[in-house]
């Protein structure tokens, strides 16, 4: 058994579970955070997408053991309060989702991509949106309102944090 | 009205989704909740000689392993088809049995032969690897032309020569002397690539056996829980129906896939009894790939024959359609009704000919995909006239139009009656939208990069709306296709819509709050929609075929239209006014022409106080409504591929993709071209991406996302939708339905715009850019002698 | 999966302790590789020790001239490294299109050509650069590195720490990707080193990744595209699947190596 200590959407926890649990099952069964899903074995579907540290990671092909004082952060913990992320809510805006299966994975990896563009000062552009999705699979919406979703979510992150400045 | 018919409404059910609160089945945990591995066949074909489980009954945390012979001896039904197709000679159709759990033979790999059940899932799987069972390898097949040849292994015993049934539609006679008489004939070979649906979320399920109450429930992946409690009760014997509440929660994608009812469903509600204990199991997605009914599988052989004029003269056609190993639900039906009915196409053909076989093989069953036998169809006449116009040396789009049909009502020779469209009309806004006319340009600034560019066409018709009861019912099924709904109008005027179609991604909480908001002028915040549960909503039929729309939403009228006379009555009475005179708009119930009214909500609580109503009136206001359609309705449209190809590699780019649909009426459009993006997307895989291969002795090469290719947001481009409409005669809202066209009509106008781009029309799907490539390669040194 | 004892050791010695204790220990690094073929039973160590968090595993330096690359170094990390993009811009672009972004996050360097799969991107930067293998033993020439499919000239109780790469000149590497898994179907990656240009390809070879004898020559006459036409690339001893047999491939280290050579000329 690996006794870990993380940040789980903001919320420090000690949990003991077996060495070989994957983090997606620690959020599932463990913590019952059940947003995140897994859709594939072979870590290319990207259903299970999480953030570690602020990085998104694929939660199926990470041992819960290995985050060990690492801050997690899932779909289940990106809105604040009732005010929903721009990404979450860019996703309704534009019917970015239909069997809303692979959505969180979505919504996680867009976060990630809209972040490390804006780090590295790089144009998001719809093109780049469809290369840095190639890690997640979307069998429903034919990516178009997911490409149109993300693309207004990276502006207005963009332009919440100048109004943060 | 804003949020009416018509209105682009942001889906009320996005924010569980978005937050992660969305319920799917394997989100779900029971109270002392075990979980499920099945032993599967590693072998193709194999005949079982013995299980000994007792490895694995010992390890600690395994509370049960169960086999065939047990489930058989519980009297737990066979799987079954629900079709009847016969024979041209009247035979009836050859059935081999399917057992849950294998018993005496595995017919493909993957096949399950014994479940364990234990405290975890990972112990389970581990405990499954442990049941040593004693397989003796027979010889298989794999691929449909293989099973029919002479001494082929027999799939089962009683499908000699391993048909299902040879079935025929049409005039043969009438239809060869029309071909000995055209002016040119064309002739093709295709092959309709076999495809796994693959729904994001795996099938689940969670059974649970209360044996106080003799009772079950069973929490499942389902496009049609009460089909699922239907078939486990009537056919597999697992419990009447009074005793099994089916519910599907949130269902993450189907496509057809989760239509059927599956061995795993059986056994865990099943293996809940014999254990006492809720049973849960979920596929991985090698399983998936493994057990998941597959689609398509065709080949077939054409020909098409036309006057000097370039007009149809006739069609014959030759398929030979892969079962795979056992009949699946309503396997028999696709490649039968769903796909010769269609052959006529948006054409006026005078004689059409198909002939049938359906063959098992040892393979995973194969049933209905997105769309269904029409995309079949559809692939086959559009790459025909597509070909055909090149061997007359005739436009493309000109070809179409000189056949297409322009009086409706049309009787096609393939028992379809269309009711309405525009076929012209949806070639002319393609061509429109595509700019067709500057494509020259756009070829020759291509070339100049180095890239060979290509245009084309498919005009696709389906038939949607399934379907009218009594006609699939003399054609075979086994079910009656209608759908139901229960409108409850809450004593606070709050209303709860109940209907048998369920949502596993079509946002039918939007659009169906969309139609009662449309009609008695309530916000859609103010109805909410129960669907999805046999303990709460009247039998019905379930979504598959784009039939929630043109059905599940016409039963949802037909209820309506009950509550709109009950209130008419109550208001009338209340207002003293004649019924004639009430009308119902913008939340209020008023008297034409006079300022005497009642607020919505105040009719319900007439209703439901019963303090004042009409006499001999009964209180309340809630109407149920089965709607039994009056034909198939007909969804149409023209779809235009624009891909460039890189020569070098064989690489190609879809650079532009117009569809223009007629659905008949739109109720919420982001919804519907949402359909059509998703469908697109998976006629492009289809076309490009997406195979599932099996060696010839049936071993599954494409088991994972490794080496199965699913369409990426960089394979597809952003779509153009047009829409142009003609209302379907035959419903109350004048919908025919959206959920299938883009898998439908996409693949066709994808591989006609690669064959015009490399100038071969030597390219079977999926074109990969190694076939591409080569097609390029043998094309060349001909190209050169020319 | 089945059970395994996981183990974060502080430092490389302890980390070779418990390799040299454990039944059937493995080095776990991104674990993007290990982890899912132990999902799929299709792997079973005992015990799986994870160096990532080893002082000097991972981060990027320059040495005397020399990138030197700590094994536990993410692709995203060289990707994303000033230091990588300065000196060898093509290593950084290469990293940068490592199967997908999470992915990225977690996969290493170290890990990659320890495992040398042979659809793997960085064994052919590593070969093609002239690269440099550091062990907790000894300092491996890429030439004597990869010794076949999956293997290596790895040993027992061996830990790679660093790879070593002296700038070429100018370099680049082209994929094409398999259609499904998006691993390189076929990868070249050309370089003009201090001792000539090298040539090493990905993703076709049986043998996992090889040098291209021919391209180099004809190369080292003359760096530009046109000297990749006319180079024939054998079917023999290539990959043959269902997503392209080995006639297909041969052809695409043409084309690959092509548009390399077009890119490093930028």
């Amino acid at each position: 058994m690996a006794d870990i200590t993380v940040t789980v959407n903001g919320k420090a926890m000690r949990r003991s579970v077996p060495d070989h649990t994957l983090l997606s099952e620690f959020l599932r069964e463990t913590l019952r955070l059940t947003g995140t899903h897994v859709g594939c074995d072979t870590s290319q579907c990207g259903a299970c997408v999480v953030h570690v540290d602020g990085r998104a990671v694929k939660s199926c092909t990470t041992l819960a053991a290995s985050v060990d004082g690492a801050a997690v952060t899932t779909i289940e913990g990106i809105a604040s309060g009732s005010d929903l992320h721009p990404m979450q809510a860019a996703f309704n805006d534009h019917h970015g989702l239909q069997c809303g299966f692979c959505t969180p994975g979505m919504i996680m990896s867009g976060i990630d991509m809209v972040n490390r563009y804006k780090a590295e000062g790089r144009a998001l552009t719809p093109d780049a949106i469809r290369h840095e999705l190639e890690g997640n699979i979307c069998r429903c919406t034919g990516y178009h309102n997911i490409v149109k979703a993300i693309e207004d979510a990276a502006g207005r992150m963009t332009s919440m944090a100048t109004a943060a400045e | 009205m804003s949020e009416g018919i018509g209105a682009r409404v942001k889906r009320k059910e996005d924010k569980r989704f978005i937050t992660g609160k969305g319920k799917y089945t394997d989100d779900i945990r029971m109270e002392n909740q075990a979980y499920a591995a099945f032993v599967r066949s590693p072998h193709a074909h194999a005949r079982v000689n013995g299980i000994d489980a007792s490895d694995a009954e010992g390890m600690e945390g395994v509370i049960a392993v169960l086999t065939g012979a047990e489930l058989k001896a519980d009297g737990i039904g066979n799987l079954i088809c629900g079709w009847a197709i016969s024979s041209k000679d009247g035979s009836p159709m050859n059935m081999g049995p399917w057992s849950a759990l294998a018993t005496d033979r595995v017919r493909y790999v993957g096949d399950a032969v014994a479940v364990v059940i234990a405290e975890s899932p990972t112990l389970a799987r581990r405990a499954a690897e442990k049941v040593a069972v004693d397989y003796e390898e027979l010889p298989a097949v794999a691929h449909a032309d293989k099973a029919l040849a002479k001494g082929a292994p027999q799939v089962h015993d009683n499908a000699p020569g391993n048909l299902i049934y040879d079935w025929g539609i049409g005039e043969e006679a009438a239809t060869d002397a029309a071909l000995a008489a055209s002016a040119h004939v064309t002739e093709m070979h295709i092959t309709n690539n076999r495809l796994s649906p693959n729904p994001m979320e795996p099938r689940s399920a969670v059974a649970t056996f209360d044996e106080s109450e003799d009772h079950y429930t069973l929490y499942t992946t389902s496009q049609n829980p009460h089909v699922a409690r239907l078939v486990l009760s009537a056919f597999y014997n697992v419990a009447p129906e009074h005793k099994l509440r089916v519910i599907a929660p949130d269902v993450g994608g189907g496509f057809g896939s989760k239509i059927y009812i599956y061995p795993e469903e059986i056994t865990c509600l099943w293996a809940s009894m014999k254990t006492k204990r809720s049973v849960k199991w979920t596929a991985d997605r090698s399983e998936a790939f493994m057990t998941d009914a597959h689609g398509r599988d065709h080949i077939t052989t054409a020909k098409m024959g036309f006057d000097k004029d370039g007009r149809i003269t006739g069609f014959k056609v030759d398929t030979i359609a892969n079962f795979g190993a056992y009949m699946s639900l309503f396997s028999s039906a696709v490649p039968t009704y769903l796909y010769a009915t269609l052959l006529s196409g948006q054409y006026n053909i005078a004689n059409i000919y198909a002939n049938v076989r359906a063959v098992y093989t040892n393979t995973v069953p194969v049933d209905a995909y997105r769309g269904a036998g029409r995309p079949e169809a559809c692939y086959l006449i559009e790459r025909m006239m597509e070909t055909a116009a090149r061997e007359l040396g005739l436009d493309a789009a000109e070809l179409r139009r000189r056949n297409f049909i322009t009086q409706f009502p049309h009787q096609t020779p393939v028992i379809m009656a269309y009711d309405v469209g525009d076929f012209g009309g949806n070639l002319d806004k393609a061509q429109k939208a595509a700019n067709v006319a500057g494509f020259p340009a756009r070829k020759a600034e291509a070339a100049r990069r180095g890239k060979l560019r290509g245009l084309g066409y498919s005009c696709y018709i389906e038939a949607c709306g399934i379907a009218p009861s009594a006609a699939v019912g003399s054609l075979g099924a086994g079910v009656g296709l209608w759908e139901s709904a229960e409108v409850r109008v809450n004593p606070v005027g709050t209303i709860e819509i109940l209907t048998g179609s369920h949502s596993h991604g079509q946002g039918h909480e939007t659009t169906f709050a969309q139609i009662v908001a449309d009609r008695f002028g309530v916000p859609i915040n103010n109805v909410s929609i129960v669907h999805g549960d046999t303990d709460k909503v009247q039998m019905g039929m379930g979504t598959y075929g784009s039939r929630s729309g043109a059905v599940g939403m016409s039963a949802i009228v037909k209820a309506m239209d009950k509550v709109e006379a009950k209130i008419r009555k109550i208001a009338a009475h209340q207002l003293e006014a004649s019924e004639d005179d009430i009308v119902i708009e913008g939340g209020e119930v008023k008297v034409a022409g006079t300022d005497k009214k009642m607020a919505w909500h105040e009719v319900g609580l007439a209703a439901y106080t019963a303090h004042n109503l009409p006499a001999g009136m009964e209180p309340g206001l809630k109407e149920g409504a089965f709607y039994d359609p009056v034909n198939f309705t007909f969804p149409a449209g023209c779809y235009i591929a624009e891909v460039e190809v890189d020569p070098d590699t064989g690489v190609t780019k879809i650079v532009q993709f117009t569809a223009a649909d007629d659905f008949g009426t739109i109720i919420n459009p982001n919804i519907v071209e949402g359909q059509v993006h998703g469908g697109v997307a998976q006629g492009i895989g289809q076309a490009m991406l997406e195979s599932v291969v099996y060696t010839d002795d049936g071993q599954l090469l494409t088991g994972s996302y490794m080496d199965y290719a699913m369409p990426r947001a960089d394979d597809v481009p952003f779509y153009t939708i047009e829409h142009n409409t003609t209302v379907c005669p035959n419903n109350p809202l004048g919908i025919k339905g959206c959920g299938e066209a883009g898998a439908i009509g996409a693949p066709p106008a994808v591989i006609n715009a690669i064959t015009d781009a490399i100038g071969s029309n030597d390219l079977s799907m999926p074109a990969t850019p190694a076939r591409v490539w080569a097609a390029i390669s043998a094309a060349r040194p001909r190209v050169a002698a020319e | 999966m089945y059970d395994v004892h996981y183990h974060r050791p502080a430092t490389l010695d302890d980390a070779l302790n418990l390799l040299a204790g454990a039944d059937d220990g493995k080095i776990l690094s991104g674990g993007q590789t290990l982890l899912p073929t132990m999902k799929q039973h299709l792997a079973a160590p005992t015990d799986l020790v994870d160096v990532r968090r080893i002082p000097g595993m991972r981060g990027i330096k320059v040495e005397g001239g020399h990138l030197v690359i700590g094994a536990a170094t993410t692709h995203a990390e060289v990707a994303g490294s000033a230091e990588v993009r300065q000196d060898i811009p093509s290593l950084a672009s290469l990293a940068s299109g490592i199967g997908d972004p999470a992915v990225r996050h977690m996969g290493t360097i170290g890990g990659s050509i320890a495992n040398h799969d042979p659809a793997a991107d960085y064994p052919s930067a590593v070969l093609a650069l002239n690269g440099i293998v550091v062990t907790n033993r000894r300092q491996i020439a890429a030439d004597d590195f990869f010794t076949g499919l999956f293997s290596t000239a790895l040993e027992e109780g061996e830990i790679i720490t660093a790879v070593r790469f002296a700038p070429p000149k100018r370099g680049a590497y082209a994929k094409f990707p398999n259609p499904a898994s998006r691993y390189a179907m076929v990868g070249v990656y050309v370089a003009d080193t201090a001792s000539g240009v090298r040539v090493a390809v990905t993703g076709a070879g049986e043998n996992g990744v090889f040098r291209h004898g021919a391209l180099e020559a004809a190369l080292g006459r003359s760096f530009t595209p046109a000297a990749v036409e006319g180079v024939a690339t054998p079917a023999a001893g290539l990959l043959s699947d269902i997503h392209g047999d080995a006639a297909y491939r041969a052809h695409l280290v043409g084309v690959m190596a092509k548009r390399a050579v077009a890119a490093a000329l930028g």
